[in-house]
């Protein structure tokens, strides 16, 4: 009987551990959504580069025209896809992250979700402005790498206030961008990976493993 | 035997109040509300072993204000981290020796 007691009371002091310092309504289901529109973003850039007889490898070189002028028509077109998809992808992120708490019978922004948010953020705004700063300089070959190396750093951060999955799922986003660096030429490539399938793919393994 | 159940320590005896240390072991500190919503306690019940812990000098209150309304947070002492450290211990080993 006594050892029943103290058994509760560990599992009860471990789940209060976890409870306050981790934010554990992630829904993994976003997370497929989220890749989703990722993959129907590079498709769009794809066939975009492709109408205008480019291919996909010379992705990075698409910033000047032939003549030497800078492609307006081809960065407003991809900034207005990235705002486009960053918005989508918070809306539905929030949307279901709120479904899963209320679900579980938590609330969706107390201090753990505070705290999980503002870690993501701080390198995502970093790498945001950084971003501004590669296109004004019109540095076009670095945007891509930029984009899956800040956003892997953002989660690596943020992952120390919800599950611990999301660390390598960051650690994987930083892998992408690394060798997106390296190798310009698979730019595209590397961002659908990263974006995309990473993105599905650890969508359907939370979603297995927490049912949400 | 003994020995195990002494260290077993008689503050922590209460659920809440092994529920409040576990809130602060991994947080840097926690307001009276956060704990509240956590434990699913009412507020005499929370405050008065808030209280007790205070006493046994395990946790440390910190009163502020927050857009005028008194705002209290708390935070587990070095005494109290050390406390409870011994504490899980001691019931871990209580639990072996039974099997």
């Amino acid at each position: 009987m006594i050892e029943k007691t103290h058994l509760d009371n560990i599992r009860e002091i471990r789940h209060l551990m976890e409870r306050s310092s981790r934010f554990l309504s992630l829904s993994g289901l976003s997370g497929i959504i989220i890749g989703l529109y990722a993959l129907a973003t590079a498709f769009i850039s794809a066939w975009y580069v492709r109408q205008h007889g480019y291919d996909v490898e010379s992705y990075h070189l698409l910033a000047f025209l032939p003549n030497g002028d800078t492609n307006n028509a081809f960065l407003n077109f991809h900034i207005y896809l990235a705002v486009a998809l960053l918005l989508l992808s918070f809306l539905t992120a929030w949307v279901f992250t709120r479904q899963a708490a209320s679900r579980q019978g938590l609330p969706s922004w107390d201090a753990t979700a505070k705290r999980m948010t503002i870690n993501l953020l701080i390198p995502l705004f970093a790498g945001g402005l950084f971003i501004l700063a590669l296109l004004q300089r019109l540095e076009i070959s670095l945007v891509i790498p930029a984009m899956l190396l800040f956003y892997g750093l953002a989660l690596l951060n943020a992952s120390k206030y919800t599950f611990n999955d999301i660390r390598f799922l960051g650690l994987l986003q930083i892998l992408a961008g690394l060798l997106a660096a390296f190798l310009p030429s698979y730019g595209l490539w590397l961002w659908a990976a990263g974006f995309g399938l990473l993105h599905i793919l650890y969508g359907i393994m939370m979603y297995y493993k927490y049912r949400q | 035997m003994k020995e195990i159940i002494y260290a077993i320590n008689k503050e922590f005896e209460s659920r809440v109040r092994l529920g409040i240390m576990s809130v602060l072991m991994v947080n840097d500190q926690a307001d009276f509300n956060t704990l509240k919503e956590l434990l699913e306690l009412t507020d005499g019940n929370l405050s008065s072993h808030l209280k007790g812990l205070e006493k046994a000098g395990y946790v440390k209150a910190r009163k502020r204000f927050v857009n005028r309304k008194p705002n209290t947070t708390y935070s587990a002492t070095r005494a109290g981290r050390k406390a409870f450290e011994q504490h899980l211990r001691a019931l871990e080993q209580y639990i072996r020796k039974q099997r």
